[in-house]
């Protein structure tokens, strides 16, 4: 199979060439990680949460179309006008119809996944539109021109020193001023004015709530509001699967969220929006971009109840260890995993192959979302229809033959021991792709079948 | 939408939530332990004076303090909820009431009509919020509880400073809304008049 681009291990290498910086990316992850497992401790009946969240969410994915209906009708009851696109072209010319009706060429934008996926800041900016993402994390990211390494957390890859530099070069800063609070207080300044010369805000969503009509946005800086408020035209949009039923399950999915993304016990602003402000002019898009699809895989649906924490990625070995943006895709991480083959399985082939299956991220799913279990059955699904690479085929046949008989498998352990023993270097090579970061094990002189039948009957009694 | 339709699966019921409650703690004691350790100053006070001399005692009364609320008008700004809500630019102080707050996460519940302007406790450099001690519950079950539909157009929970951690995960308070907030927790017997009044 041709690969265009690089693929999750080639980015991979490339990132973890600085070993300071891997150490240092895993140990902040990880201390994110035990953060949240502090806050889930505080919680008596922490996992009857999870599984209420769990439970909300299969009701809404079984009872999806009827629970758009609803919301979509309470929502222009409200006095919102409601849009739906299936994708992202059809999203994108949404906004851009709405921006230009106004004549509006300027718009502040706080964190959306969604619009990351739709790739809508290009689709703006050729059409003459200026962007400014208002997350400090994104604003970062933008200015770099990279996208977010992280849902949560999006320049997680990146070290004050850089950030300081990205601040020097594009706006003036004094050179080798790194420190955080310094930076902040700059881009506060910076972006207060972009706040309040904009006319037109976009935000996402976190939770629709069906029954009222009203969606929930969760920061914690603050730039949502920031925008939205400020704003004579304000644009929202979101996937269709961020539905919930009813407003009383917001009370579950708020306590679960903060708490499992950063260990807080709720994000410092959750932000109710029911109807426009006197004289303000509100839209809601409801997109679809493969949501419907994977509705119809029974094996993989249940990533649709995600409400991107990100816990998964904080606590997963491979993320940790080699980076957001080598998963070549705006989710990151185990979620992202099962998520991108749905969009392109050609394209995200590599993705599901780039986890231990250890499980630690189900583990931490505040929905409950078997995720290292759908990464397995991705991994069957793109090797049947043909997508996994070359290398990896040709492993898979050769082990399934070893482990067809009995006489392949010892055949193949005493020529591995061999080997490992008496020639390390013809696997420890650079032609050896596991080897290149990795030491090979030592090797024991006899399998246990061996030892086994030299000793077994003696002192085994 | 046909696609929806036609790919969802077979029903599943919604769970019983009766059983997420908060206990009987003191809540208004974890309330003020919660939000201190999220990075705002709690103050139990008793009184509107007292509230008016902590705020003098606490910010530079030269810069514009603006407040929602009757009793503190003779003392600040009384905001207008009419004017263009970028004229709020410049409010260093705004000292806005809240519906309810919550014990386990230290948020407060605000409704528009409660903000003045939705603007103004997200634009002012430093928020200053008054929440009767009775109205203090233990966790958001019980405020969704109370809040029910709730007649507003925009309403939030807001639990302290506007923070950021994105650079190198150092966290730092005042991102892009206020750089403090202040709660008085006013002591049972004082609750002020505007309770009903809206």
């Amino acid at each position: 199979m041709e690969k265009v681009e690089k693929d999750h291990a080639a980015l991979a290498e490339e990132f973890i060439k600085d070993e300071e910086r891997v150490d240092w990316h895993d140990g902040a992850l990880w201390w994110i990680r035990q953060k949240r497992d502090m806050a889930a401790k505080n919680i008596p009946e922490w996992e009857a949460l999870r599984e209420a969240a769990s439970q909300i969410k299969n009701n809404v994915l079984s009872n999806l179309h009827d629970y758009l209906l609803e919301f979509e009708a309470n929502v222009t009851k409200n006095g919102i006008k409601v849009h739906w696109a299936a994708d992202a072209e059809e999203h994108n010319a949404i906004v851009y119809s709405i921006l230009k009706e106004k004549g509006i060429e300027q718009m502040v934008k706080s964190k959306s996944m969604l619009t990351e996926e739709c790739h809508l800041n290009e689709y703006l900016i050729e059409r003459g539109i200026d962007v400014i993402n208002s997350d400090l994390g994104e604003y970062i990211q933008q200015l770099d021109n990279e996208p977010p390494s992280h849902i949560v957390l999006p320049c997680i890859h990146k070290r004050k020193e850089e950030i300081g530099e990205i601040f020097h070069e594009h706006l003036g800063t004094e050179k080798g001023v790194s420190d955080p609070t310094t930076l902040t207080r700059f881009a506060r300044r910076h972006l207060r004015n972009v706040f309040v010369t904009r006319r037109a805000a976009l935000t996402g969503v976190n939770f629709a709530v069906a029954e009222t009509g009203e969606y929930v946005v969760c920061t914690n800086e603050g730039n949502a509001d920031m925008g939205a408020h400020l704003s004579e035209v304000q644009i929202a949009s979101m996937g269709i699967e961020k539905i919930i039923p009813q407003k009383k399950h917001l009370g579950i999915f708020l306590r679960l969220l903060a708490r499992s993304a950063t260990g807080q016990p709720i994000t410092i602003y959750s932000s109710h929006f029911k109807k426009p402000r006197k004289g303000q002019e509100m839209h809601l898009i409801l997109v679809d971009m493969g949501r419907s699809r994977q509705l119809g895989r029974p094996d993989f649906r249940d990533s649709l109840k995600c409400i991107r924490c990100g816990s998964c990625m904080n606590t997963c070995p491979v993320y940790r260890k080699s980076g957001g943006l080598s998963y070549h895709n705006t989710v990151a991480g185990p979620i992202g995993a099962i998520l991108a083959p749905n969009l392109d399985m050609r394209k995200h082939a590599d993705l599901p192959f780039a986890s231990t299956l250890c499980g630690s991220c189900s583990n931490v799913c505040p929905v409950k979302i078997n995720i290292h279990e759908q990464l397995y059955k991705w991994r069957q699904v793109i090797v049947q229809e043909g997508y996994a690479a070359n290398t990896k085929v040709l492993g898979i046949k050769a082990m399934a033959w070893t482990l067809s008989s009995p006489t392949s498998y010892s055949t193949i352990g005493k020529a591995g021991r061999w080997v490992l023993n008496n020639i390390p270097f013809a696997v420890n090579n650079k032609f050896n792709p596991w080897y290149r970061q990795r030491d090979m094990p030592d090797s024991p002189k006899e399998s246990f079948g061996e030892w086994y039948a030299k000793h077994g009957k003696d002192e085994v009694k | 939408m046909a696609d929806v339709l036609k790919n969802q699966p077979s029903a599943s019921p919604l769970p019983d939530m009766s059983a997420f409650k908060g206990g009987n703690q003191d809540v208004v004691a974890t309330y003020c332990e919660v939000f201190t350790g999220i990075g705002g100053k709690a103050f139990r006070v008793k009184s509107f004076a007292e509230i008016k001399h902590r705020i003098a005692e606490q910010f530079d009364t030269a810069q514009r303090i603006i407040t929602s609320l009757p009793e503190l008008s003779d003392s600040f700004e009384r905001l207008s909820i009419d004017i263009d809500p970028h004229t709020f630019d410049d409010v260093d102080v705004a000292v806005i009431e809240a519906e309810l707050a919550v014990a386990e996460n230290g948020a407060v519940w605000l409704p528009e009509q409660r903000m003045g302007q939705r603007i103004v406790p997200y634009i002012c450099q430093h928020l200053a919020v008054v929440i009767p001690a009775e109205r203090i519950v233990p966790t958001l079950h019980e405020a969704y509880a109370k809040i029910g539909a709730g007649d507003y157009g925009f309403a939030a929970f807001i639990g302290g400073p506007s923070k950021t951690a994105d650079i190198e995960q150092a966290l730092v308070l005042g991102a892009h809304g206020p750089i403090s907030m202040s709660v008085f927790v006013l002591g049972q017997g004082t609750t002020p008049n505007s309770v009903a009044s809206y």
